[in-house]
Protein backbone atom coordinates (compact mmCIF):
# COMPACT_ATOMS: atom_id res chain seq x y z
CA UNK A 1 0.00 0.00 0.00
CA UNK A 2 1.15 3.50 -0.79
CA UNK A 3 0.08 6.55 1.17
CA UNK A 4 1.10 10.19 0.71
CA UNK A 5 0.05 12.38 3.61
CA UNK A 6 0.30 16.01 4.64
CA UNK A 7 -0.45 15.05 8.27
CA UNK A 8 1.99 13.96 10.96
CA UNK A 9 2.03 10.17 11.34
CA UNK A 10 3.25 7.72 13.95
CA UNK A 11 5.04 4.95 12.01
CA UNK A 12 4.72 2.17 14.58
CA UNK A 13 1.00 2.73 15.00
CA UNK A 14 0.58 2.68 11.21
CA UNK A 15 2.54 -0.58 11.08
CA UNK A 16 0.45 -2.18 13.78
CA UNK A 17 -2.79 -1.20 12.07
CA UNK A 18 -1.59 -2.33 8.67
CA UNK A 19 -0.38 -5.70 9.96
CA UNK A 20 -3.78 -6.30 11.57
CA UNK A 21 -5.53 -5.36 8.36
CA UNK A 22 -3.26 -7.67 6.31
CA UNK A 23 -3.38 -10.56 8.77
CA UNK A 24 -5.11 -12.94 6.36
CA UNK A 25 -2.54 -12.27 3.66
CA UNK A 26 0.53 -12.61 5.91
CA UNK A 27 -0.50 -15.24 8.45
CA UNK A 28 1.59 -18.39 8.26
CA UNK A 29 3.56 -17.10 5.27
CA UNK A 30 5.61 -14.26 6.76
CA UNK A 31 9.00 -15.10 8.22
CA UNK A 32 10.54 -11.64 8.11
CA UNK A 33 9.55 -8.00 8.19
CA UNK A 34 12.01 -5.21 7.53
CA UNK A 35 11.15 -1.65 8.47
CA UNK A 36 12.83 1.64 7.57
CA UNK A 37 11.80 4.90 9.23
CA UNK A 38 13.28 8.17 7.96
CA UNK A 39 13.11 11.21 10.27
CA UNK A 40 13.92 14.88 9.75
CA UNK A 41 17.24 16.07 11.25
CA UNK A 42 17.79 19.60 12.60
CA UNK A 43 20.96 19.99 10.53
CA UNK A 44 22.03 19.47 6.94
CA UNK A 45 25.03 20.35 4.83
CA UNK A 46 26.77 22.21 7.70
CA UNK A 47 23.76 24.35 8.69
CA UNK A 48 21.05 24.21 11.33
CA UNK A 49 17.65 23.55 9.74
CA UNK A 50 14.45 24.50 11.58
CA UNK A 51 11.87 23.32 9.09
CA UNK A 52 11.28 22.04 5.63
CA UNK A 53 8.64 21.99 2.92
CA UNK A 54 8.24 18.78 0.95
CA UNK A 55 6.83 19.43 -2.49
CA UNK A 56 5.62 16.60 -4.72
CA UNK A 57 4.01 15.96 -8.10
CA UNK A 58 0.62 14.50 -7.19
CA UNK A 59 -0.32 11.35 -9.14
CA UNK A 60 3.17 10.96 -10.62
CA UNK A 61 4.43 10.32 -7.10
CA UNK A 62 1.99 7.45 -6.62
CA UNK A 63 2.58 6.13 -10.14
CA UNK A 64 6.36 6.02 -9.70
CA UNK A 65 6.06 4.43 -6.26
CA UNK A 66 3.87 1.71 -7.82
CA UNK A 67 6.65 1.10 -10.36
CA UNK A 68 9.24 0.89 -7.56
CA UNK A 69 7.17 -1.68 -5.64
CA UNK A 70 6.55 -3.68 -8.82
CA UNK A 71 10.31 -3.68 -9.56
CA UNK A 72 11.02 -4.92 -6.02
CA UNK A 73 8.46 -7.71 -6.41
CA UNK A 74 10.12 -8.79 -9.67
CA UNK A 75 13.47 -9.18 -7.90
CA UNK A 76 12.46 -10.61 -4.51
CA UNK A 77 9.59 -12.76 -3.22
CA UNK A 78 7.83 -9.92 -1.42
CA UNK A 79 4.57 -10.84 0.32
CA UNK A 80 3.55 -7.27 0.99
CA UNK A 81 4.95 -3.75 1.23
CA UNK A 82 3.85 -0.50 2.84
CA UNK A 83 5.20 2.95 1.96
CA UNK A 84 4.04 6.14 3.69
CA UNK A 85 5.59 9.48 2.74
CA UNK A 86 4.97 12.89 4.22
CA UNK A 87 4.48 16.07 2.15
CA UNK A 88 3.96 19.73 3.07
CA UNK A 89 5.48 21.52 6.04
CA UNK A 90 7.63 19.36 8.33
CA UNK A 91 9.83 19.95 11.37
CA UNK A 92 12.81 18.23 13.03
CA UNK A 93 11.89 14.83 14.52
CA UNK A 94 8.89 14.46 12.19
CA UNK A 95 8.81 11.12 10.44
CA UNK A 96 9.17 11.69 6.69
CA UNK A 97 9.01 8.17 5.33
CA UNK A 98 8.13 4.63 6.35
CA UNK A 99 9.01 1.60 4.22
CA UNK A 100 8.03 -1.87 5.44
CA UNK A 101 8.48 -5.13 3.57
CA UNK A 102 7.19 -8.58 4.50
CA UNK A 103 8.67 -11.77 3.09
CA UNK A 104 9.11 -15.44 3.98
CA UNK A 105 12.85 -14.95 4.64
CA UNK A 106 15.05 -12.13 5.95
CA UNK A 107 17.26 -11.79 2.87
CA UNK A 108 14.43 -10.68 0.63
CA UNK A 109 12.93 -8.46 3.34
CA UNK A 110 16.23 -6.62 3.97
CA UNK A 111 17.18 -6.31 0.30
CA UNK A 112 13.77 -5.28 -1.01
CA UNK A 113 13.34 -2.66 1.74
CA UNK A 114 16.73 -1.13 0.89
CA UNK A 115 15.95 -1.23 -2.81
CA UNK A 116 12.58 0.50 -2.34
CA UNK A 117 14.10 3.25 -0.18
CA UNK A 118 16.99 3.94 -2.58
CA UNK A 119 14.68 3.88 -5.62
CA UNK A 120 12.28 6.26 -3.86
CA UNK A 121 15.19 8.66 -3.29
CA UNK A 122 16.25 8.66 -6.93
CA UNK A 123 13.00 8.17 -8.90
CA UNK A 124 9.97 9.45 -7.04
CA UNK A 125 9.15 13.15 -7.53
CA UNK A 126 9.48 14.73 -4.10
CA UNK A 127 11.61 17.84 -3.43
CA UNK A 128 12.83 19.25 -0.13
CA UNK A 129 13.14 22.95 0.57
CA UNK A 130 14.88 23.68 3.87
CA UNK A 131 14.23 26.64 6.16
CA UNK A 132 17.38 27.78 7.98
CA UNK A 133 17.47 29.53 11.36
CA UNK A 134 17.56 32.98 9.75
CA UNK A 135 14.41 32.06 7.76
CA UNK A 136 16.23 31.80 4.46
CA UNK A 137 15.06 28.93 2.30
CA UNK A 138 17.21 26.66 0.16
CA UNK A 139 16.35 23.73 -2.10
CA UNK A 140 18.16 20.48 -1.44
CA UNK A 141 20.00 19.99 -4.73
CA UNK A 142 20.46 16.23 -4.58
CA UNK A 143 20.26 13.30 -2.23
CA UNK A 144 23.45 11.88 -0.68
CA UNK A 145 24.53 8.24 -0.89
CA UNK A 146 23.12 7.75 2.60
CA UNK A 147 26.41 7.39 4.47
CA UNK A 148 27.80 10.88 4.98
CA UNK A 149 26.41 14.32 5.58
CA UNK B 1 -3.87 21.50 -30.45
CA UNK B 2 -1.90 22.01 -27.27
CA UNK B 3 -0.02 20.35 -24.44
CA UNK B 4 0.15 21.36 -20.80
CA UNK B 5 3.65 21.99 -19.45
CA UNK B 6 4.25 21.91 -15.68
CA UNK B 7 7.28 22.96 -13.60
CA UNK B 8 8.17 21.90 -10.08
CA UNK B 9 10.40 22.88 -7.15
CA UNK B 10 13.45 25.08 -7.87
CA UNK B 11 12.68 25.04 -11.59
CA UNK B 12 9.26 26.57 -10.95
CA UNK B 13 11.01 29.40 -9.08
CA UNK B 14 13.61 29.84 -11.81
CA UNK B 15 10.95 30.15 -14.48
CA UNK B 16 8.59 32.18 -12.31
CA UNK B 17 5.41 30.16 -12.99
CA UNK B 18 4.14 26.64 -12.46
CA UNK B 19 2.71 25.88 -15.88
CA UNK B 20 2.36 26.89 -19.49
CA UNK B 21 0.21 25.86 -22.42
CA UNK B 22 2.32 24.96 -25.43
CA UNK B 23 1.00 24.97 -28.96
CA UNK B 24 1.46 21.44 -30.24
CA UNK B 25 2.84 20.64 -33.66
CA UNK B 26 3.21 17.14 -35.05
CA UNK B 27 6.63 15.60 -34.41
CA UNK B 28 7.41 17.99 -31.54
CA UNK B 29 10.00 16.72 -29.04
CA UNK B 30 10.30 17.45 -25.32
CA UNK B 31 13.28 19.73 -25.96
CA UNK B 32 11.38 21.63 -28.65
CA UNK B 33 8.48 22.14 -26.25
CA UNK B 34 10.91 23.62 -23.69
CA UNK B 35 12.35 25.96 -26.32
CA UNK B 36 8.83 27.04 -27.24
CA UNK B 37 7.60 27.82 -23.71
CA UNK B 38 10.86 28.94 -22.05
CA UNK B 39 12.67 30.59 -24.99
CA UNK B 40 14.77 32.84 -22.75
CA UNK B 41 16.46 29.99 -20.81
CA UNK B 42 18.79 27.19 -21.85
CA UNK B 43 17.51 23.88 -20.54
CA UNK B 44 19.44 22.92 -17.36
CA UNK B 45 21.84 19.95 -17.68
CA UNK B 46 20.39 17.97 -14.80
CA UNK B 47 16.71 18.49 -15.69
CA UNK B 48 14.27 15.59 -15.60
CA UNK B 49 11.24 15.34 -17.89
CA UNK B 50 8.06 13.30 -17.78
CA UNK B 51 5.21 12.83 -20.25
CA UNK B 52 1.94 11.85 -18.61
CA UNK B 53 3.90 11.14 -15.41
CA UNK B 54 6.40 8.70 -16.93
CA UNK B 55 10.08 9.64 -17.29
CA UNK B 56 11.24 10.40 -20.83
CA UNK B 57 14.37 11.69 -22.56
CA UNK B 58 14.54 15.14 -24.10
CA UNK B 59 14.21 13.70 -27.63
CA UNK B 60 10.94 11.89 -26.83
CA UNK B 61 8.01 12.75 -29.09
CA UNK B 62 4.91 14.46 -27.76
CA UNK B 63 1.28 13.78 -28.59
CA UNK B 64 -1.52 16.34 -28.61
CA UNK B 65 -3.00 16.91 -25.11
CA UNK B 66 -0.04 15.32 -23.31
CA UNK B 67 0.95 16.61 -19.88
CA UNK B 68 4.67 17.39 -19.98
CA UNK B 69 6.58 18.12 -16.77
CA UNK B 70 10.06 19.47 -16.10
CA UNK B 71 11.76 19.28 -12.71
CA UNK B 72 15.15 19.11 -10.95
CA UNK B 73 16.64 15.90 -9.44
CA UNK B 74 14.28 14.47 -6.84
CA UNK B 75 15.15 14.71 -3.13
CA UNK B 76 12.50 12.80 -1.20
CA UNK B 77 12.86 10.25 1.56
Amino acid sequence: MIKITSSEFEPYRELEQYQLQQKAQLSGKQGAANVFVGTMRDFNDGEAVKGMTLEHYPEMTEKQLEHVLADAKKQWPVLDALVIHRVGDVFPDDVLVLVAVWSAHRGAAFDACRFIMEALKSRVPFWKQEILNDDTRRWVAKNTDGYVN
Amino acid sequence: MSIKVRYFASLKELIGRDSDVCEFTSGMTVLEAWQSVVPDKVIPNNILAAINMEYVSLDALLTNEDELAFFPPVTGG
